[in-house]
């Protein structure tokens, strides 16, 4: 038996005997995934049991050093992992900006103090993580932010606003860009700072969204004060860094909902709108749904053979360029089809029949998903630049 | 199987797009068209694939192929597509060897796998009947006749029709146009009496004809595969076929786009290239994206093929819809971003808009695929 089919065997037994049954139901709604930090907050006692055991193995970050608390599987492990979870339908252990964003920039620009000091806490989900990038001003133009950081010798006093801000209410620190320097271009002087969100002067409002749920925040910071030894990288080199993070952060917006269907559209409509003979009734309806399933399997192919060429060595290519534009406009599709599909009690609100608007609720916050983390125009406007070398 | 093409598939690529650069750029298809050759391809050309082992490439070692398998083809067609060359290439070896490998008997076989190999007999499917691609569509009959069957029908859209040593002939044995049982597939000899085949001149300057058939007698020994079963193979090789139909509608679509992105680039209007206009960027990453796509699930297809998928069906119509679509929007967008220069003849542009709507038709188009794909789906 090679290496690779004994972790296989090893891997599935251990998930089997492990993995508890709650944790092994598809995710329907945000309550089903579990974000840990200092007020986890369950919704499912099975929940912290499954993160628990998934962590004590590193497995919550299965890539990551073992230095630090991670898997430290190799590519080819950490594929064969992910095989055996989706083959029970095991969640995710956990859910994590740290993870899905700090963590990666941490490694490549944190400080090995930073990293020891960060990097458990994020693996074992004790610490959960907040986004502190766009301002009532800077959105797709995020390097024109304001938020300041002025050295005061041994700490630094942060002031200013962000917004936008997911999860900021429950997050227990935050990762944040603030200008330290005037005197350059927009790029120049912005700087990354990590801090306490139980920091002195540091206030959250949550903002309602369509979908009738509260995730993100306006985040106020009035005098607080931030260690000097909390600067991730170079000071007034946060640009760079802000950069890095993003790329992380589009990769995992681009594979939102993905996972989440329990029944094919084409079954779903099929119920709600009858069937003639062996076709969907429906005919445009059924172009439009066959449309949608063609284009996931292509994008499905996509992010395999991306992930391929690069375990084979052939590097990352410029494919990975599409993932957040491509994927977030598939959802979206995906979400206004199930509406389209469902029926119209899909549009009740909060009644028992529609399970509180579960369906309207998704659609209108997968929206924000050609917004969030740089929208689909500015996702083209660096294909074409980047990749294609359109002049500006 | 990684999705990935390996070292031995990446060399065929780099030595294919080399070969096919110095002895078939898109210009010999414009001189062939020009020229009053009737042949409709070059032989002289056809020779030198044929040496360079692209006639026998998916075809097992043991009938005189190279057996390299599928994805090997796909990559060849790939660069095919890329240069729209000429060639008997789908016909002969894509669609008519491959349904001889998965029908014949062992006689078949070693009579005509080795010759197709070798790029000595050309042969040919001669399925559709309709005006649009509907393989179930059958009404020619083969009627039993001494020792044999008399052959009767009209064939349409017959690759390389004119020029083909062997045409296998899609017939009715049995029940009504439309079911899939009855159908049966002869190997019949081009000269053969009754058999009359023409050519067409089609938009993309490629071969394509018409096959009559008029009280063709065929022996017993020239039924491929099993009499009133012949479906199977027949279903199994259009699938194959789309597959590699695909890789060259995606290597078109890369040629096409990149040429696009060139003429963006260079093209100097309102004082600016075009190509810093955001209404074209956009148009233009979005492009980029699908034939990311594009590339994907041709790849994906082509190892179902070689690795005997059971999703075989559903990934060989997928991968062709998937085709249709972004062929025709890049080559679209082709023409519509060259401006004036892109409607004339003389700039080659419009020979892969040509090529691509031909090759989008043959075995089916978006339409016909994207429907098989949501039926097989379920729905
Ligand atoms: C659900 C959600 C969660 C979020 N979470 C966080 C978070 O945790 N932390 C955080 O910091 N931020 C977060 N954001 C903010 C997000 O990053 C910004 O909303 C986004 O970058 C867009 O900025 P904006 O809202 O100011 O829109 P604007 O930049 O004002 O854009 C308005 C419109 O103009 C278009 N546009 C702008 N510039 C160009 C251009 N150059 N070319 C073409 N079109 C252009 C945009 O595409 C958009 O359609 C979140 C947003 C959403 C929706």
């Amino acid at each position: 038996m090679s290496d690779m089919e004994q972790f296989r065997q090893e891997t599935r037994a251990w998930l089997e005997e492990n993995c508890p049954a709650a944790m092994r139901t598809p995710v329907t709604t945000d309550a089903d995934q579990f974000w840990g930090g200092r007020n986890p907050n369950p919704t499912h006692p099975d929940q912290v049991v499954w993160m628990e055991r998934m962590a004590a193995r590193g497995w919550t970050t299965p890539t990551w050093p073992a230095e630090y608390g991670g898997g430290g599987l190799d590519k080819e492990e950490a594929k064969i992992l992910r095989q055996e979870m989706g083959r029970i339908g095991a969640r995710r252990p956990l859910e994590s900006f740290g993870i899905d964003m700090l963590g990666p920039a941490l490694m490549k620009y944190g400080s090995e103090a930073q990293k020891q000091e960060h990097l458990p806490k994020i693996i074992k989900g004790e610490v959960r993580w907040c986004q502190g990038y766009s301002e009532p001003g800077a959105g797709s133009d995020l390097a024109s932010l304001q938020t300041r950081a002025d050295d005061q010798g041994d700490h630094y006093l942060v002031n200013g606003s962000k917004i936008w801000t997911s999860y900021a209410d429950k997050a227990d620190w935050i990762f944040c860009l603030v200008r330290t320097d005037n005197s350059g271009t927009k790029h120049e002087g912005i700087s990354f700072l990590l801090f306490d969100m139980a920091s002195p002067g540091v206030t959250t409002k949550p903002i309602k969204l369509i979908s009738g749920s509260s995730p993100f925040c306006e985040t106020f910071f009035d005098d607080v004060e931030v260690p000097k030894g909390n600067l991730m990288g170079e000071l007034g080199k946060g640009w760079e860094i802000a950069k890095y993070l993003l790329t992380h952060e589009r990769e995992m917006i681009s594979g939102f909902g993905m996972m989440r269907a329990k029944k094919t559209l084409g079954e779903t409509a099929s119920e709600n709108w009858g069937r003639a003979g062996e076709r969907l009734d429906n005919a445009p309806l059924r172009h439009s749904i066959a449309r949608f399933d063609l284009d996931t399997l292509a994008f499905a192919c996509t992010m395999e053979r991306v992930r391929d060429e690069s375990n084979a060595g052939q590097g990352l290519g410029a494919a990975s360029s599409i993932f957040k534009y491509y994927g977030t406009e598939l959802n979206k599709r995906r979400n206004e089809l199930l509406v389209s599909a469902s029926g119209d009690v899909a549009l009740e609100w909060d009644s028992e029949a529609s399970r509180g608007g579960a369906i309207s609720r998704d659609w209108l916050r997968s929206k924000g998903n050609s917004i969030e983390g740089g929208t689909s125009e500015v996702q083209l406007n660096i294909i074409s630049k980047r990749v294609l070398g359109l002049p500006s | 199987m990684a999705l990935v093409l390996n070292e031995e598939q990446q060399m065929l690529r780099e030595s294919a797009s080399g070969f096919l650069d110095e002895n078939a750029p898109v210009a010999a298809l414009r001189a062939l068209r020009d020229s009053e050759n009737l042949q409709g391809y070059s032989a002289e050309l056809w020779q030198q694939m044929a040496e360079l082992g692209w006639a026998g490439i998916a075809i097992d070692e043991a009938y005189g192929g190279l057996g390299y398998g599928y994805t090997g083809l796909g990559v060849v067609l790939e660069e095919i597509g890329r240069r729209l060359t000429a060639s008997p290439l789908q016909s002969s070896v894509l669609t008519s060897a491959t349904l001889i490998q998965l029908a014949g008997n062992e006689s078949q076989k070693q009579a005509l796998l080795p010759a197709i190999a070798s790029g000595q007999t050309l042969a040919t499917l001669a399925l559709q009947e309709g005006r649009v691609h509907r393989p179930t569509h059958i009404s020619t009959t083969a009627t039993a006749a001494d020792n044999g069957y008399l052959l009767n029908g009209a064939k349409v859209m017959v690759l390389d029709a004119h020029v083909a040593d062997t045409i296998i002939v899609v017939a009715r044995t049995s029940g009504t146009t439309d079911d899939e049982e009855g159908i049966s597939l002869f190997l019949v000899d081009s000269g053969a009496a009754g058999v009359k085949a023409e050519a067409v001149t089609m938009v993309d300057s490629h071969n394509a004809g018409h096959v009559s058939l008029t009280n063709v007698a065929v022996s017993e020994d020239q039924l491929l595969g099993e009499l009133n079963n012949g479906y199977a193979a027949l279903s199994k090789t259009l699938d194959i076929a789309n597959i590699g139909l695909s890789a060259e509608l995606f290597g078109l679509s890369t040629e096409a786009f990149e040429r696009t992105m060139t003429y963006l680039r260079e093209r100097k209007q309102f004082g600016e290239v075009i190509g810093s206009f955001q209404a074209l960027q956009h148009r233009a990453a979005e492009m980029f994206a699908e034939l990311e796509l594009a590339r994907s699930i041709v790849l994906k297809a082509l190892h179902a093929i070689d690795s005997d998928s059971d999703d075989l069906p559903k990934l060989a119509s997928a991968c062709k819809a998937k085709l249709c679509e972004v062929a025709a929007r890049v080559s679209n967008e082709g023409v519509q971003m060259h401006g004036g220069i892109g409607m004339t003849d003389e700039f080659e542009i419009g020979f892969f808009l040509k090529r691509a709507r031909v090759l989008q038709h043959t075995f089916g188009d978006y339409h016909h695929h994207l429907d098989r794909f949501a039926l097989l789906g379920g729905y």
